[in-house]
């Protein structure tokens, strides 16, 4: 491990483990939204849908996380309007956006003169392709994730919590929904570059449901949910620089060892709360009718 | 302030549906101030419908709706209305405290972007007291009974201090303890000068705050009123509510009996 941390004498260590750290926060912050409206998925396919992005960039010379930016968010604010008509169809064309996303990335990237070692450093993150300009595009737009999704938690929880009781409220429903589509979108493409478009999805999820497994709100769900996000991000670079493994595996890795602890704790803490306490006398129901 | 006879709610020649599927038609309802009116009706007659289109979640076809005087279309003063809905949603199994989820019943009053004030607390405590679930306002939603569960929903809606409250089904498969809990918060509310629309298959314990019931039946409205009194067997103390006989071809619907 000792040759993990020499790494971080270089620059570009440190600039892949700021751009991670940052990541590992907003990542999660986000995600307990999708989890909470049984979105889990939606990350993964807006990078599917980013790799067109990507592949547009690399074909025109110009920058990918630009067009990868673009690309995504027509692709999330798509899918959430087919989500709101909410027709059955919807699941059809999800899978039609996701594949046409990945293939026609693919085919783009082929087209272009890049190497697939090029490809692979977008599915999978890279640990030396975060410059120093990537690293502001990262902190400027992760920063901004992090801020929306912190000041705008009363209004999103009560849209993802009941979106029909927030249409009574008043709320903005649809904006509010649409506002979530773009920081996913954000969110995917900003950690292409560290932990690739096909893992992303799981730093949005994973944290998530490890932290639900103790926490009895939602504001402390989310609180433990950044936590592990960032622990996960960090100590994944940590094990790719010191395996020279991807850093988006590693991060994942990591992110499931973290809920696989979680999970075991939370189970030897019932165990143990079990033997302590004789069987609690459960509240009877109450009964239907006067006995006399 | 308080005019007596002021409309607050107003459906007029209402067409209420979904696409291809009219659910209501010829639909008139005036609500006035003070008013607790039960929407009463057979499972699939429409009456949870009629109070969604109410709310502006199932489209109106043709006829007008308006709400404190102000067509629904560009009604905007939401923090008025506090909607109960039948159950609450899971969440996708992120928790949620009950003063969370009642804190969501402030957002109309006080905005998207504020965050909430000592009002805004006071209010929600005051809300969850109501409702006797104080000492359970830092449980998960999700460990609470069903019948708990709606006395978080009423709690969520009395705690933006609304004009009209707007309840759909609110007892159905409820215990009879919170059945109880339920009609005393919304005594409290009623005693107040509140308004209330709800639906409901059987009234229970709420029966003495009705003022006024509406009977939906095939589509439309077929009796505006009194309380329609339970008739036979139904008006027995001990009478379960089950029909393991109804007929299978509903005739008209003064030989019919209803669930209250």
């Amino acid at each position: 491990m000792s040759d993990a941390l020499s790494l971080f004498q270089y620059d570009f260590m440190i600039r892949a483990l700021i751009g991670a750290l940052i990541i590992g926060l907003a990542a999660p912050s986000l995600g307990i939204y999708l989890v909470q409206r049984k979105l889990s998925l939606i990350g993964d396919g807006i990078g599917h849908v980013a790799l067109t992005g990507v592949g547009i960039g690399l074909l025109m010379h110009r920058s990918p996380v630009i067009a990868a930016v673009v690309v995504a968010i027509i692709g999330a604010v798509g899918i959430e309007l087919l989500r709101e008509r909410g027709r059955t169809s919807g699941d059809m064309a999800l899978a039609l956006l996701f594949y046409g996303g990945i293939a026609g990335g693919v085919m783009l990237v082929g087209l272009s003169d890049s190497s697939s070692a090029a490809l692979t450093s977008y599915l999978f993150g890279a640990l030396t392709t975060t410059q120093t300009a990537d690293l502001i595009t990262i902190g400027v737009l992760g920063g901004l994730v992090l801020i929306t999704m912190l000041l705008l938690r009363p209004a999103l929880f009560a849209v993802c919590q009941d979106e029909e009781y927030a249409r009574v409220s008043g709320l903005p429903v649809r904006t509010l929904n649409l506002i979530l589509a773009v920081t996913t979108a954000v969110t995917v493409t900003i950690a292409m570059r560290t932990v690739g478009l096909l893992l992303i999805s799981a730093l949005m999820v994973i944290p998530v449901a490890a932290a639900q497994q103790f926490t009895r709100g939602f504001r402390a769900t989310m609180t433990a949910a950044m936590l592990f996000g960032l622990l996960a991000a960090g100590s994944g670079l940590f094990v790719a620089a010191g395996l020279d493994t991807a850093p988006g595996a590693s991060v994942v890795v990591l992110a499931i060892a973290i809920f696989l602890v979680v999970s075991a704790a939370v189970a030897v803490r019932h165990a143990l709360h079990r033997r302590r306490t004789p069987p609690a006398a459960t509240e009877p129901e109450p009964q239907e009718v006067v006995l006399r | 302030m308080r005019v007596s006879d002021a409309t607050i709610v107003s459906v007029t020649g209402a067409a209420i549906g979904y696409d291809n599927r009219l659910v209501l038609r010829d639909v008139d309802l005036r609500m006035t101030r003070g008013e607790v009116i039960a929407v009463l009706g057979a499972n699939g007659s429409g009456k949870s419908t009629l109070i969604r289109a109410v709310l502006g979640l199932v489209p109106l076809r043709a006829g007008r709706i308006e709400l404190f005087g102000v067509p629904l279309r560009r009604f905007r003063q939401w923090q008025r209305i506090g909607y109960v809905p039948q159950r609450l949603g899971a969440g996708g199994g992120v928790p949620a405290t009950v003063t969370e989820v009642v804190s969501t019943g402030r957002l109309a009053r006080r905005g998207i972007l504020r965050p909430p004030g000592a009002a805004d607390r006071a209010a929600v405590a005051d809300a969850v007291a109501a409702v006797g679930l104080t000492d359970r306002a830092h449980e998960p939603v999700a460990n609470l009974s069903g019948g708990q569960q709606q006395r978080v929903l009423i709690a969520r809606a009395l705690a933006g201090a609304p004009d009209l409250l707007v309840l759909d089904e609110p007892t159905a498969g409820v215990d009879a303890v919170s059945q109880e809990a339920f009609a005393a918060a919304l005594g409290t509310f009623v005693d107040a000068g509140g308004s209330v629309l709800l639906v409901a298959h059987e009234l229970g314990p709420l029966r003495p705050l009705i003022s006024r019931a509406v009977v939906v039946h095939d589509g439309h409205i077929a009796h505006d009123g009194a309380v329609p009194e339970p008739a036979g067997h139904h008006a027995e103390p001990d009478h379960d509510h089950v029909h393991p006989h109804a007929p299978a071809e509903p005739g008209s619907i003064w030989n019919r009996t209803w669930n209250l």
